[in-house]
């Protein structure tokens, strides 16, 4: 362990990954029986997808991240996890976006049989500090603990069988704030082995007693204090600059007593409540369940299936609509986000990742909303904005 | 607050049988059920206030509430309207047929903290079936509560069910209802009124209890700031709240209620938790 002048652990450091030698690290972990699911460069995007090669992975691709915008450009360099990230995170692979949770047979009487996922341990590698923290925030939704008493045995057997290779950031794209939620640019915890890129190698540690196993075959040469302090740096440097930050302080508080803020009417202009936010985002849970029944009539299956609270079916009881306009959708879904959660989980839900602004088709910042809310009404008036509801 | 430890699937119903099914007015039906494990059934165990999630075979889960005894948790009664799909389903089955059933789940009624005192129910809309199942269980333990006065509001007269019911829970000791209509007709014996004008009629001392509501929000709203002007605690007021529930373990987010889940931090609230977010729309 290194640390830094606080006298934060930095990270765990076994040795030097030659780039040309990461595809040891690939072959290592299929023989161990993983199936392997890295980056890759699809229909303009970086997406998670299954390699079986090193030379399988994008090579000097970096991604230009505006608010509704998401380009990969050349980076002019060799590295391979410049681009940053696209929009999947960790959590398709542990709650997944449709399965099926039990069938039923029906003959006189009804026999329920649970359709639990298969065990195939699954490794990911290129997953970011802000995805790690997505995971460990869906654990306190999911997983047995302060926050349940019991697991949820599909999200679980997965979690129990995935085996993370993270990456520390050294790039920030322009919509990620992770160093403000304090979740990133370098992952703390929750992996079995973290990289760090430098200019033709990868400074390597390992965060699990699995992940110890497989660094021990692969053919690491030792660091130097120079490289470890130039990872180090270039972790540093990525959260620096970083230009959007979320202002957290009182935050509950803040959204829970402006839930009539003119605000609210002003992004409803300009959502379109499609739920790319939700679908994007690390820790958005919600799922809807329905049931698809065989074609001879004998069997059905109960399965869920992401949804997103900006959709009308989320509000729907019988005879009423409980959020039917835009406004009370997004005022949904921020305020959960950013303060119910934390009733909730004892957490943000936001991790800091920024994909809700880089995939929002309108460009919606969630910081610009909140910041909206929290500038005082004084301010806001010289903006040219309405002056403040009656709450 | 679960009685029953998770040890198996939290998802995964039990299979049940309908027991008996009686007919309680147009489109609104009882379903007695019992489960079919004997090892389920043995374990089960409920609090008035709950609910249990009820599967339809091929077309889906709703949530429902528990009305019977939770002395007697080897039968299992459920009074359902029939709405829509899973509902009107769930009215076409007969004694003998099958079904699934998990639960219970939610927080019910405070019965431990309302024992000893008067027990105001105050109720609006069709069925109504959560607060049955406290009237059921005060009434079984009578000498456990103090008065018990339940005002009931309905839209129209022929919307009142539980007939013979609510005409054996007058003949109960210590005992009062009182109907009310919005609208009369020639036939009606009840008020004709708000639910909430009820409130001038009933003996002060009532107000020194604890009262439950369960119907339409702005109502148990429009009653709940009554009853405070009356003089009782925001703490003594309790109601049960209802949202579209696909999971009811805490999963699906469909239940939403500011930072509440109601399938587990309710279904029943007390007003001090709820009363700030009861006075926004679409929350
Ligand atoms: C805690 C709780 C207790 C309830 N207790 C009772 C009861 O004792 N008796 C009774 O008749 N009804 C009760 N309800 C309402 C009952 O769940 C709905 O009437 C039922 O879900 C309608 O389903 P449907 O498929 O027939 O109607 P549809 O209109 O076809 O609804 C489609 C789906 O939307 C959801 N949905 C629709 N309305 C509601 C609703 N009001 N609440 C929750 N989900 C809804 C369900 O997933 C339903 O399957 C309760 C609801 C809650 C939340
Ligand atoms: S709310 Fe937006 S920035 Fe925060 S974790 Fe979700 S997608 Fe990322
Ligand atoms: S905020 Fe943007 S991404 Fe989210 S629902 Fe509205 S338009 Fe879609
Ligand atoms: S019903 Fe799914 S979270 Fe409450």
């Amino acid at each position: 362990m290194l640390g830094t002048a606080k006298g934060e652990p930095v990270m765990s450091v076994a040795g030097l990954l030659k780039r040309d030698q990461l595809d040891v690290l690939i072959q290592t972990l299929r023989a161990r029986g993983y199936r392997v699911v890295g980056p890759r460069a699809k229909s303009g995007a970086i997406v998670y997808d299954e390699v079986s090669r090193a030379d399988e992975l994008p090579v000097g691709l970096v991604s230009v991240q505006e608010p509704g915008r998401y380009r990969l450009e050349d980076s002019g360099n060799g590295r391979l996890f410049d681009y940053v990230h696209g929009p999947e995170s960790l959590k398709r692979f542990l709650f997944a976006p449709q399965e099926t949770l039990w069938t039923v047979e029906q003959n006189g009487e009804v026999r329920f049989k649970e359709t639990l996922p298969e065990i195939r341990p699954l490794a990911v590698i290129g997953a970011r500090a802000c995805d790690l923290a997505g995971v460990s925030v869906q654990d306190r939704t999911f997983l047995k603990g302060r926050y349940n008493d019991f697991s949820d045995p599909y999200y679980a057997t997965r979690r129990e069988n995935l085996f993370i290779v993270a990456v520390h950031c050294t790039r920030s794209a322009a919509t990620c704030f992770c160093a403000s939620m304090n979740t990133g640019p370098r992952a703390r915890e929750g992996y079995d082995i973290a990289l760090t890129e430098l200019e033709d190698a990868f400074l390597v540690g390992a965060g699990s007693a699995a992940g110890e196993a497989v660094l021990a075959d692969l053919p690491l040469q030792p660091a130097h204090e120079g490289e470890i302090t130039q990872a180090a740096q270039a972790i540093d440097a990525a959260a620096r600059s970083q230009t959007r930050r979320l202002d957290t302080e009182n935050i509950q508080a803040l959204l829970f007593n402006n839930l009539e803020h003119p605000r609210w009417d002003d992004v409803a202009e300009r959502c379109l409540s499609c739920g790319n936010c939700t679908l994007v985002c690390p820790t958005c849970f919600c799922h809807r369940e329905t049931d698809v029944a065989s074609l001879d009539g004998k069997e059905s299956g109960h399965q869920r299936q992401w949804d997103s609270c900006f959709t009308l079916e989320h509000g729907y009881l019988h005879g009423a609509q409980i959020r039917p306009q835009i406004r009370h959708r997004y005022r949904q879904w921020l305020t959960h986000k950013l303060a119910a959660w934390i009733e909730q989980f004892g957490v943000s839900g936001c991790v800091g990742c920024g994909r809700c602004i880089t995939w929002c088709p309108t460009g919606i910042d969630l910081i610009e909303e909140v910041n909206a809310i929290r500038l005082p009404a004084a301010l806001r008036r010289r903006h040219g904005a309405q002056p403040e509801a009656k709450t | 607050m679960n009685a029953v430890a998770w040890s198996r699937n939290p998802y995964l119903p039990h299979a049940a049988q309908v027991v008996e099914r009686v007919e309680e007015g147009r489109d609104i039906f009882t379903l007695r059920l019992r489960l079919s494990d004997a090892g389920a059934r043995a374990a089960y165990r409920f609090q008035p206030g709950q609910f249990n999630m009820l599967y339809l075979y091929g077309v889906g889960e709703v949530a429902i509430s528990i009305v019977s005894d939770p002395d007697d948790p080897g039968l299992i009664d459920h009074t359902i309207r029939a709405v829509g799909r899973v509902t009107q389903g769930l009215q076409r089955l007969k004694a003998g047929d099958a079904l699934g059933l998990r639960g219970p789940f939610g927080r019910g009624w405070p019965v431990e903290a309302a024992r000893g005192r008067s027990l105001l129910l105050i109720t609006g809309g069709l069925g109504c079936a959560p607060t049955t199942s406290m009237i059921h269980y005060a009434l079984q333990r009578r000498e456990s509560y103090g008065a018990l006065t339940l005002c009931h509001g309905v839209k129209h007269p022929g919307d009142l069910i539980y007939g013979e019911r609510i005409q054996s829970w007058c003949a109960a000791p210590d005992t009062q209802v009182l109907l009310t209509a919005d609208k009369g007709t020639p036939e009606w014996r009840g008020r004709v009124g708000q639910v909430t004008q009820t409130l001038e009629d009933i003996a002060p001392e009532m107000f020194k209890g604890v009262a439950m509501m369960c119907g339409p929000e702005p109502m148990m709203r429009a009653v709940a700031e009554n009853l405070l002007r009356r003089g009782m605690a925001p703490a003594d007021i309790y109601l049960s709240l209802e949202r579209n529930m696909q999971c009811a373990v805490g999963h699906c987010g469909h239940c939403m209620f500011g930072g509440k889940f109601i399938c587990k931090d309710g279904p029943v609230f007390s007003y001090t938790e709820v009363s700030a977010l009861l006075a926004v729309k679409g929350l």
